[in-house]
């Protein structure tokens, strides 16, 4: 059953990535109705409002949570695609080391960035 | 048009409405190489691409070989690519492919044995792998003492697959089984929920633990093809979508098995109608009479 699960976490991933990108769309293209709740920024895309909004813990946790379930989603796919290639018992267990390597590298490595421009 | 051809087609007591030509895909083993042979085949109304394919055999090329059987869309042994679509050779009007030109060809995805003959073993292969019989306590299965209690609802959960008719044209037509010949495929999917769904068995952990591994439901890309060929409506992309999510709620325990059905115990109190036959007595012994 384990594939079971890979895929319940494939469909999870794909709804928080949903909501997460419906946030960003509504931050960004939305600025103006949302100052006017006085809720938004202003000039979402100047350099000023970036740093801002990196300096907030909870921009923070969604960008490692965004960043977490667009690579899992995705790098289930691409697993998917290669494993469809039909590539043999040894080749096989090969790429999905190798796609589970790349998805924590840039995991941590995005995770980093993002604690980073937090702390300092 | 020869005389010999309308007395042929006369014999049918239809009059012979157009000749159309028959493309055929020829392969001979010994050989190695496909090719493609043309026929003229007179036409009248009601014919099939099967009775095409008799027509051909009988009066042109003895040596054509393909499969067929009940000549009704029972067997599932005529299904053949024709005009680029799977379908069965003898449930195909060739009228009403409205095209002067048959084009038959075996059903892809499948080795080819001779001509129009595909060899089936892995659509069998894979029929085998998931199990597709009810697995209960082999003592009662080997020496029944009754029959399992199924009630009608329980049975339309799962009547539309058992018209199955292991035909294959599914698998012709699956673009995933086209790129990755280890995919079960939507019959063997389709059997697996079949069975899985049947209140009579109970293996159905059992079962889930192969048809929806890596090769299970997964791989599915919801082309739909499968249901667009399947000539008995059984449609296995439901069933495919369905195995999917009885394996998800299996994983998470958010649904239990269900209870094997019960054997049915001594009728009583009601009576043969008169003039009603007796059942034939059980073919297989039970365990008292087979030691006595």
């Amino acid at each position: 059953m384990r594939e079971a699960t890979l895929w319940t976490l494939h469909l999870a991933a794909g709804i928080v990535i949903l909501v997460l990108l419906a946030v960003h769309m509504g931050i960004m293209h939305l600025e103006d109705i949302l100052a006017a709740m006085g809720t938004g920024y202003p000039d979402p895309l100047s350099w000023t409002s970036v740093v801002v909004r990196s300096k907030k813990l909870l921009f923070t946790v969604a960008y490692v949570l965004l960043l977490g379930t667009a690579l899992y989603h995705g790098l289930y796919g691409l697993r998917n695609i290669l494993l469809e290639l039909n590539p043999g018992r040894v080749a096989a267990r090969v790429i999905q080391w190798l796609v589970l390597a790349l998805g924590i590298s840039l995991f941590v490595l995005g995770t980093v960035a993002a604690i980073v421009a937090y702390v300092r | 048009m020869d005389r010999e051809r309308e007395q042929t087609a006369q014999s049918f007591g239809e009059e012979v409405v157009k000749v159309v030509r028959f493309r055929v895909q020829r392969f001979r083993p010994e050989e190695g190489k496909a090719y493609v042979q043309e026929f003229q085949v007179p036409v009248y109304r009601g014919m099939t691409v099967l009775d095409g394919l008799h027509y051909v055999r009988d009066n042109l090329d003895s040596t054509l070989a393909y499969r067929f059987s009940c000549r009704m869309g029972v067997c599932g042994s005529c299904g053949m690519f024709i005009n680029g679509f799977p379908r069965l050779a003898c449930q195909t009007q060739i009228l009403e492919l409205g095209s002067d030109t048959v084009d038959v060809r075996p059903m892809p995805n499948y080795p080819v044995v001779k001509d129009l003959v595909p060899d089936l073993g892995p659509l069998f292969e894979k029929h085998r792998t998931v199990r597709p019989y009810v697995i209960r306590d082999p003592r009662e299965l080997e020496q029944p003492t009754g029959e399992f209690l199924q009630k009608p609802e329980e049975l339309e959960e799962f009547l539309q697959f058992t018209y199955c008719i292991k035909c294959g044209l599914c698998l012709t037509a699956c673009p995933t089984v086209a790129t990755d010949p280890q995919y079960l495929g939507p019959q063997a999917l389709a059997q697996a929920y079949r069975y899985c769904k049947d209140t009579r068995d109970a293996g159905m952990d059992e079962r889930l633990k192969v048809a929806a591994g890596t090769e299970g439901p997964w791989r599915c890309h919801l082309a739909g093809a499968c249901s667009e060929a399947c000539p008995k409506g059984v449609d296995p992309a439901l069933g495919i979508q369905l195995l999917k999510r009885l394996a998800l709620l299996r994983r998470w325990r958010l649904k239990k098995p269900h209870r094997p059905a019960p054997l049915a115990g001594e009728r009583t109190g009601v009576s043969r109608r008169p003039g009603i036959p007796e059942p034939p007595p059980p073919t297989v012994e039970s365990e008292g009479s087979a030691s006595s």
